[in-house]
């Protein structure tokens, strides 16, 4: 019986187009156990403000964490949002005692090494600092969950809503990001004014 | 080539099937373990009934090969005596299947009635007021919880259960996140514990001993290292532990054990585990009031010993990749001080 | 109605004899060429063969992933495969295995034979065959595709909530699983509905309800069970899981109103039909095998049929045997036992019968029969074992064991696999006019025998020593080391008889013996044309008048004239007692079932990423639609009877 076989260009097209996927699914389904943390920024070079007295030093610029992109590591922080009792303070991103954070707001900056600063410093008003309590990789993870809350994240590595009576929620049921720079301020919310 | 089935290759073949039988019983599980070394009247009646199955089955089993090979033998046989044409159906053959049908009918038959007795017998708990078991399914591991008639008298302590021989324990299932499922073959089927439902599940020891378990419905990474054990003791030992098990944790005696007190309340380890009688009171991991006493770490995975507390805290992720809880790096002597607090922790 | 004209045509066809009208049909109903031909066929023959080419690929590639768990598993606490790439592997050999080998063979098989057994030209729907086939093509793709991303699911082939739900399962993987079953679940309503299409209406005239061969009435069992049972699944998957994974529903949350156990009873209504429905074909099979090579009717037809159709049907009330250890009421459970227990009397039935058909026959062991033997040994231990489960107390101990996997793959192996390579060996000069060696062939089956009962034996005791289900490593103190080494030595075995196999089939489709058009003296009508049959089948339409037309047909067999040769139409026949009623215009070539299968591909790949993929492929879908419906203008046709040399009529739909 006859047979046709399909051209090689195609099959050669297709193969080139899976390959160029290869690279980008592997990188956001990564389960990584175990991490070698980006480290601990360099205190001192994360900095909120161009305006700095002195010499100019060096500031560390949104460093490259690899977390904002994977998957595992957005639903970790989403755990860990919950275990460590973030959400004690800040809900599930809504606020209470804390300030919101699905909002487009942010005091102290909102690129993940600002926020990574956040936790493991403590921020008056009452932000516990977090550092050498937490693990170093797992604020990376929260703070990578804290910039989904913040819509900054690629809308493909999101992590889903919770399953449980605690609910933190969904991509879509958080309010659309602006498609503007955040807004940073310097001013904490009223009533709350050192 | 027409070549049927010859006596000789068949003798030949339940020959081999004898040998693998017989490496297949030698080959066998530990005891600890195993539905076929029942320690209690549960697990007994369904090993029972698994016998009976089994015999039953490879009787009809070796009954329906056997008709099989008579078959093809018959046809061969006629064949070679010169019948030319191939039987018409007749009332012989008729007769023939109406009888193995009805054969089969009457063994399923009396085995459906033996394991509705057998499940009817499994189904409640006997009159006598069971110990009730709090058990929760965590990833991956198992919170146990005893309750009892005064806030003070309750515990919870993780992966071991312990229970007087000879009195029915019932334990109360739920789970935190996932599906998990509770399974110590010496002593009883299974049971799902399952997020949204309370389930419960009796089961009775009557010899003392070690019986592990392991969770037996998959729930992620770490399912495989999902252990448990289940401690079978004299009544009267029994009482003496959970005695002992409803004190808080003894204060620290010298200053090592001191210094490693602190070192657990402050530094990352009171985040997730809770030891009574310290501030430490997180519900996140397992509580680790009496760890000192424990026979394993990581929920079955490992036996409890100073070395291995000290690597799976170093580096839980290499002993149960995936699991929550992340590697500590410690200073030498705070790790030596930790251990030994956790050793003190009896 | 058509006037026919009722003569005889000789046995084994005679191509010179009517050569002009064979030189018109081959005119109609030739193929295109090249690229665009391969595209746009509709021809079931073309489409099947390339249907079940495709099916073995997924096979092997699921069949490496377990040769690859079974390293791992060889020694206890091996780190040659991590706990993450394990469950992938184990997930995906799972649902690549069931939803895109062990079904779709069955239903490329019969897409293949129904016509050829029925006495027709085609199914009932050629261009929806060919949509069928693309649509499960692009999602064993992706499935696989997905794999090799480290995008392959993770959470088993049941993918239970809440493991697989939003919370507990990061990433697109449950996802790419929930579209993959849609995929294979259209292209298996798609070959249901053309079953029972084509099994109703088109049969060769007097082929009576009584007179259709025992692997047809196996095949339309399952076509009417796959339309109830898939839709469930599809439901749960694509629509419920995917959509609390990616906006947010509440199906399967508790805290919300919804509940996880939902999930288990939907799957599994659909889960334990699903396995029938890989068995009773394989049950045609052996009937087909057995027939044939004992010289004899099948004894006892009536209850043959019977007992096919009875396990159909209570096969959809065994389902919560799957949940057992659940929070389900005891009372509930005992039915669901009963019924599990009594399952077994029609198969059981149909192996006596089976058993009597040999014992009077006279049997003739070429491999294809060495297959359905082997069936029945392998088999019935696997059905014995599911006896056992069915008790609730027995599988309260062993359910999510390595016991339980021992009893799946021994069904599994027995009742699927072993009559599948049967009807290969059985087919294959059929379908490419050459056979397969013999010699190869026993090797194979001794190879796979030896192996599936290495491998699966010793899993039983694995499973009452306690071994559970879905682990990627194990303590060495358990003491399950050698038994599990044994059972990867086994899996050597298997591996080694498919290579045997794939060598036979390469070696013989170019240089094996040419076949006849009924090389094995078989009765039914695929043996009536020649082999490889003509696109068109059969030049005359055959006429039935006995349950095994070639055995009495002699050295000409009863047809009947009056099909147009210049176009392509086939005779539609009334259900019961095929008396043809009508002809009926077969669509030719067309490129719009491709379309509309990327059209579907689009919207469920898409929909893994984002809920627009829904609009996107909703659009593409009825583009593709409307080119598919398109009504085309047709000259009136002349009257019946009269070769009209012009050129063909075309009509739409």
């Amino acid at each position: 019986m006859t047979r046709q076989r399909p051209h090689a260009g195609i099959t050669l097209a297709l193969a080139a187009g899976a390959l160029a996927l290869t690279l980008a699914a592997c990188q956001r389904e990564e389960r990584r156990f175990r991490e070698a943390a980006p480290g601990a920024t360099p205190s001192g070079s994360v900095r909120l403000s161009v305006l700095q007295p002195g010499e100019r030093r060096p500031t560390a610029r949104h460093v490259a964490s690899g977390y904002d992109e994977n998957s595992y590591a957005l639903q970790e922080g989403q755990r860990l949002f919950n275990w460590y009792n973030c959400s004690g303070c800040h809900a599930n991103g809504g606020g209470g005692m804390g300030p919101p954070l699905i909002d487009d707001e942010w005091i102290y900056g909102s690129a993940p090494e600002n926020i990574y600063e956040t936790i493991v410093e403590g921020r008056p008003n009452g932000m516990p600092s977090w550092g050498g309590k937490i693990p170093s990789y797992q604020i990376w993870q929260i703070a990578a969950y804290v910039r989904y809350l913040g819509g900054l994240t690629p809308a493909i590595a999101n992590p889903s809503r919770s399953d449980h009576m605690m609910y933190q929620p969904g991509s879509t049921a958080l309010p659309r990001p602006v498609p503007t720079e955040p807004k940073q301020s310097f001013r904490p919310p009223a009533g709350e004014m050192p | 080539m027409r070549r049927g089935p010859t006596l000789r290759r068949r003798i030949a073949a339940g020959a081999a099937a004898l040998a693998v039988l017989a490496l297949l019983a030698a080959c066998r599980g530990a005891s600890d373990q195993s539905a076929l070394e029942a320690a209690g009247p549960q697990a007994g009646r369904v090993e029972r009934l698994w016998w009976f199955s089994f015999w039953t089955a490879t009787a009809v089993y070796v009954l329906t090969v056997a008709a099989l090979a008579w078959a093809a033998w018959r046809a061969r046989r006629r064949e070679r005596e010169g019948g030319a044409q191939p039987l018409e159906d007749d009332r012989g053959m008729t007769r023939g299947v109406v009888a193995g049908v009805a054969a089969t009918l009457a063994v399923l038959v009396v085995f459906f009635f033996y394991d509705l007795a057998v499940g009817s017998a499994l189904s409640g708990p006997p009159t006598r007021a069971p110990l009730t078991i709090e058990v929760t399914g965590h990833q991956w591991w198992w919170e146990v919880t005893y309750a009892d008639t005064s806030p003070h008298g309750r515990f919870t302590t993780a992966n071991e259960i312990h229970v007087p021989v000879g009195q029915p324990v019932l334990l109360r299932l739920a789970s935190r996140d996932v599906i998990h499922s509770i399974w110590v073959p010496n002593l009883a089927g299974k049971k799902d514990l399952t997020p949204g439902y309370t389930q419960t599940i009796w089961f009775q020891a009557d010899t003392p001993g070690v019986y592990r378990g392991q969770c037996a419905e998959f729930c992620g990474h770490q399912h495989a290292k999902m252990g448990l054990l289940v401690i079978a003791e004299p009544p009267a030992q029994f009482a003496a532990w959970a005695k002992h098990s409803q004190q808080p944790a003894p204060e620290p005696g010298d200053s090592v054990t001191r210094r490693g007190q602190e070192v657990f309340l402050t530094g990352s380890c009171a985040l997730c585990h809770a030891i009574e009688g310290t501030r430490a009171q997180s519900r996140a991991g397992p509580s680790l009031t009496g760890i000192g006493s424990r026979r394993t770490l990581g929920a079955g995975t490992l036996p409890n010993t100073r070395g291995n507390l000290a690597g799976w805290i170093v580096d839980p992720q290499r002993i149960k990749p995936g699991t929550h809880m992340p590697p500590n790096a410690l200073a030498p002597a705070d790790l030596d001080a930790l251990l030994t607090y956790l050793e003190s922790l009896k | 109605m058509t006037t026919s004209v009722l003569t005889t045509a000789p046995l084994p066809p005679d191509h010179a004899r009517d050569a002009e009208e064979v030189a018109q049909l081959e005119r109609t109903w030739r193929a295109r060429r090249g690229l665009w031909g391969w595209l746009t066929t509709v021809d079931h023959k073309s489409i099947a063969i390339r249907y079940v080419a495709t099916c073995m690929v997924f096979f092997l590639l699921a069949g490496a992933n377990a040769a690859l768990m079974r390293l791992q598993l060889a020694r206890p606490e091996n780190t040659f495969i991590g706990p993450d790439r394990y469950n992938q592997l184990f997930t995906v050999h799972g649902t690549g295995m069931m939803f895109l080998f062990a079904v779709p063979v069955m239903t490329a098989m019969a897409l293949y034979l129904v016509p050829l057994m029925v006495g027709t030209r085609d199914l009932a729907y050629p261009r929806l065959n060919a949509f069928g086939y693309w649509v499960f093509l692009i999602g064993g793709v992706f499935l696989f595709v997905s794999l090799y991303l480290n995008m392959g699911p993770d959470t088993g082939w049941f993918s239970y909530v809440p493991l697989a739900g939003p919370e507990y399962a990061p990433g697109k993987r449950v996802d790419v699983w929930a579209q993959v079953v849609t995929f294979t679940e259209i292209a298996a309503l798609v070959a249901a509905v053309e079953i029972i299409a084509t099994v109703l209406k088109l049969r060769a005239p007097g082929m009576s309800l009584n007179r259709i061969p025992l692997y047809v009435w196996s095949v339309l069992v399952i076509a009417f069970m796959i339309l109830f049972a898939m839709p469930t699944v599809a439901i749960a998957s694509t629509l419920m899981l995917a959509m609390d994974r990616l906006v947010a529903t509440h199906f399967f949350n508790r805290a919300e109103g919804g509940d996880p156990l939902l999930w288990q009873h939907l799957f599994w209504f659909f889960g334990h039909p699903e396995v029938y429905i890989m068995f009773i074909p394989g049950l045609g099979f052996v009937s087909a095998i057995i027939e044939t090579f004992t010289g004899r009717r099948i004894f006892g037809y009536p209850v043959m049929v019977l007992s096919l159709f009875v396990t159909g049907f209570v096969a959809f009330g065994l389902w919560v045997h799957h949940m057992f250890a659940g929070p389900l009421p005891q009372l509930g459970q005992s039915f669901f036992t009963a019924a599990s227990v009594f399952i077994t009397i029609p198969t059981g039935t149909q192996i006596f019968c089976w058993i009597a058909t040999i014992w009077s026959g006279r049997p003739r062991y070429t491999t294809a029969m060495l297959f359905a033997l082997g069936f029945i040994v392998v088999f019935v231990i696997g059905g014995v074992t599911g006896v056992m489960l069915a008790s609730v107390p027995f599988d309260l101990q062993v359910h999510d064991s390595y016991f339980v996997v021992a009893h799946f793959h021994y069904v599994i192996l027995g009742g699927v696999v072993f009559p599948l390579f049967g009807a290969f060996y059985f087919w294959f000069p059929k379908m490419a006019g050459r056979m397969l060696s013999e010699r190869l062939g026993k090797w194979h089956f001794w190879l796979l025998f030896i192996g599936t009962n290495v491998t699966f034996f010793p899993m039983h005791l694995l499973g009452l020593d306690g071994m559970p289900r879905r682990v990627y490593t194990y303590l060495p103190e358990r003491g399950w080391g050698e038994l599990n080494l044994l059972a990867t030595v086994g899996s050597w075995f298997i591996a080694a008889s498919v290579v045997v196999f794939l060598v036979n089939v390469l070696k013989s489709a170019r240089g094996g013996a040419v076949a006849g058009a009924n090389p094995w003296g078989a009765p039914s009508l695929e043996w009536a044309t020649t082999s490889p049959p003509p696109s068109w089948n059969f030049t005359h339409t055959p006429v039935v008048e006995s349950r095994s037309p070639l055995w009495e047909a002699g050295p000409a067999m009863p047809v009947a004239t009056g099909l147009r040769t210049d176009r392509r139409e086939f005779l539609v026949t009334t259900a019961l007692d095929a008396i043809p009623d009508s002809r009926h215009e077969v669509p030719d070539e067309s490129i719009w079932p491709l379309i509309m299968a990327l059209a579907i591909g689009v919207t469920f790949i898409g929909a893994v990423f984002t809920p627009w993929a829904y609009v996107a492929g909703f659009t593409l879908a009825s583009v593709a639609f409307g080119g598919w419906a398109f009504p085309r203008w047709s000259k009136a046709p002349p009257p019946p009877g009269r070769l009209d040399s012009s050129s063909p009529a075309r009509e739409g739909a």
